[in-house]
């Protein structure tokens, strides 16, 4: 029997609480992807021309229904925290896990940097010149500790604020939407105006490709409600009802921001602008559609960073519960029953990049991440069917025309690669390097740590092909 | 199969191991930003004296310029003439190729050995 390997106190036998329902699911969801809508997606527009950004906000739409669907088959079978880390601890194997954690924890922390970054570059822009630098940098603080301070008190509140300043955020944009006469082109809205045939696609169709890299902006975070897995009453219930209804959320959304922000603002300035649709409400010339718009990027902000932590601390937490980290990080709060020591753990690291980073590359450092993540899902439901055919197994959801999502999700990632390739081709590169070595370091040094046999926790039969 | 006993890591070693997750992690964060990598590969195309006619905006983008504030086209001139170049580096886009199908060749194979490990020990080799 191994000995202990903790660095502090044994770990607590305190589980996480299961008290989340499909509403909780959604708030996680879309609280974390919402925030795409506000700012980030537009840079697609500046890749690849506003045109660009609406066919990739649909094609990039498909992407994600192929994520959600895969994702709500294999999380209803393994329904575990760490989400997608435990899906490829059992399926994949433990190298694939530790690195799948890392994504999740890059692609949240980075995101969550991101978002407190928002929230203050929002602020900055009305504040005035009295408004300096440590103000700038007491705002991302304040953001960060308390939403961690929140996180750290119990998931339930946590996801409760999220649902509630979340809807708020996406009803904000519907009455944007309505009020700004969609119906009646010409009144309010330019279209035809702003998005001509000599400037609809300024770069050709290699501007679309491009626009893939930002496009995954639009909804980068929906498997994020994975992570809930272990704290939902009911994850074959909950989980696909919840993620599903959040992507249905967010394509609407999306759809109704691109056709506001397009008809409103040039495409040059739609690519540069960190805030579209509060832009967008401050050209209608109306206080009250500015004022809504800029509040509710602040809480899209919030909820979406809030989301964040709550993920990146379950995935830091799997990788300690089984020993792929000391395990010290695997502690259960026992009043709370949160991973508080992840929680804290991360917060430093968040507001260092918070200070040292841009948000543009905070946003790329969050989607590369992301993007390594989608190419082992597409993988990995191959491999989850293979090896578990229906009827081997109980599944809670079993996904429609496979493998055509997992097909159409891998093809849409190398496509997406070289999206990031064109201008960011160095940045991909190099973080590419970084998940090889701590790849190295994992397979050759740290799993002597791990236990083999007690990794495989569900009590499914043997896969086929072992 | 005979069950794996971990060896026993001392509490130093521990944290040495958090330490360097934690300084890789930084390491892949920061040193992009230090060395110039992060970023988009962009520059001004400059048009002397720019007017809006020059800068190929319609009347109305005109109108929305000057209610977002920037009421000149010299003022609009960086926004507007900022592209991107599209040129594909062929060596870097090999090298970006090799590295991404390497990593997940290697991913995959390291993973499936250890994997093979986990079943034999969980089903005791049945």
């Amino acid at each position: 029997m191994a000995k202990a390997t903790t660095a502090g106190p044994a770990p607590q036998r305190v589980s996480l609480l299961r008290v989340l329902g499909p509403a909780h699911v959604w708030a996680l969801g879309v609280g974390i992807v919402l925030v795409g809508e506000y700012t980030g997606w537009n840079f697609a527009a500046d890749k690849g021309g506003a045109l660009a950004a609406l066919i990739i906000c649909w094609v990039v739409g498909l992407l994600y229904t192929s994520v959600a669907m895969i994702d709500s088959e294999v999380t209803s079978t393994v329904a575990a925290a760490g989400g997608q880390y435990a899906q490829a601890k059992h399926i994949v194997g433990p190298l694939m896990a530790f690195n799948v954690a890392l994504y999740l924890v890059f692609a949240y922390t980075m995101l969550e940097v991101s978002n407190a970054i928002l929230v203050a570059d929002t602020i900055k822009s009305y504040a005035g010149e009295g408004f300096g630098d440590w103000h700038y940098r007491g705002v991302i603080a304040t953001v960060i500790v308390v939403l961690a301070a929140l996180n750290y008190r119990g998931v339930l509140m946590t996801l409760n604020v999220n649902f509630v300043i979340t809807a708020f955020a996406y009803l904000a944009i519907i009455v944007l939407f309505f009020s700004v006469q969609p119906w009646s082109q010409g009144t309010v809205l330019k279209l035809g105006e702003m998005v001509t045939p000599d400037n609809a696609l300024p770069y050709g169709w290699i501007g679309v490709i491009a626009a893939f890299h930002w496009g995954i902006w639009y909804y980068l975070g929906i498997e994020g409600t994975t992570q809930a897995a272990e704290e939902v009453r009911s994850p074959s219930r909950a989980l696909p009802y919840g993620t599903m209804a959040g992507m249905i959320t967010l394509l609407i959304g999306a759809s109704l921001t691109w056709y506001v922000c397009a008809s409103l603002l040039p495409w040059q300035y739609l690519g540069f602008t960190y805030f579209p649709l509060l832009d967008a409400g401050k050209v209608t010339g109306s206080p009250f559609l500015e004022t809504l718009m800029f509040t509710a990027t602040i809480l899209a902000g919030i909820a979406s960073a809030n989301g964040c932590i709550n993920d990146a601390a379950r995935a830091f937490f799997s990788l300690g519960r089984d020993r792929y980290l000391p395990t010290w990080f695997s502690a259960v709060h026992p009043k709370y029953r949160t991973p508080y020591r992840s929680i804290v753990f991360l917060v430093p690291i968040a507001l260092a990049f918070a200070f040292i980073a841009n948000l543009g590359q905070a946003i790329t450092f969050s989607i590369l991440s992301g993007v390594l993540h989608y190419t082992f899902m597409s993988v990995n439901i191959i491999m989850f069917r293979n090896k578990w055919p229906l009827g081997t197994i109980r599944r809670g959801y079993t996904h429609p025309f496979h493998p055509i999502p997992a097909v159409v999700l891998f093809i849409l990632c190398v496509v997406t690669f070289f999206a990031i390739f064109l201008g960011y081709g160095a940045q991909l590169t190099a973080m590419v390097i970084f998940y090889i070595i701590m790849s190295l370091w994992f397979h050759f040094y740290r799993y002597q740590y791990v236990r083999r046999g007690d990794q495989f926790t569900m009590p499914w039969p043997k896969p086929k092909g072992y | 199969m005979a069950k794996y006993t971990p060896p026993e890591q001392s509490k130093e070693m521990q944290w040495v191991d958090v330490i360097f997750v934690v300084v890789a992690i930084f390491a892949a964060l920061w040193l992009p930003l230090q060395a110039g990598w992060a970023g988009a590969a962009r520059s001004i195309e400059k048009i002397e004296n720019p007017t809006w006619e020059a800068l190929k905006q319609t009347p109305a983008q005109v109108e929305q310029w000057v209610k977002l504030g920037i009421a000149d086209a010299a003022a609009a001139h960086d926004i507007i003439q900022n592209k991107f170049d599209y040129t594909i580096d062929w060596l870097q886009l090999v090298i970006m190729t090799v590295v991404i199908v390497g990593y997940f060749v290697f991913l995959f194979k390291a993973s499936d050995q250890e994997y093979r490990e986990v079943i034999d020990e969980k089903f005791n080799g049945k």
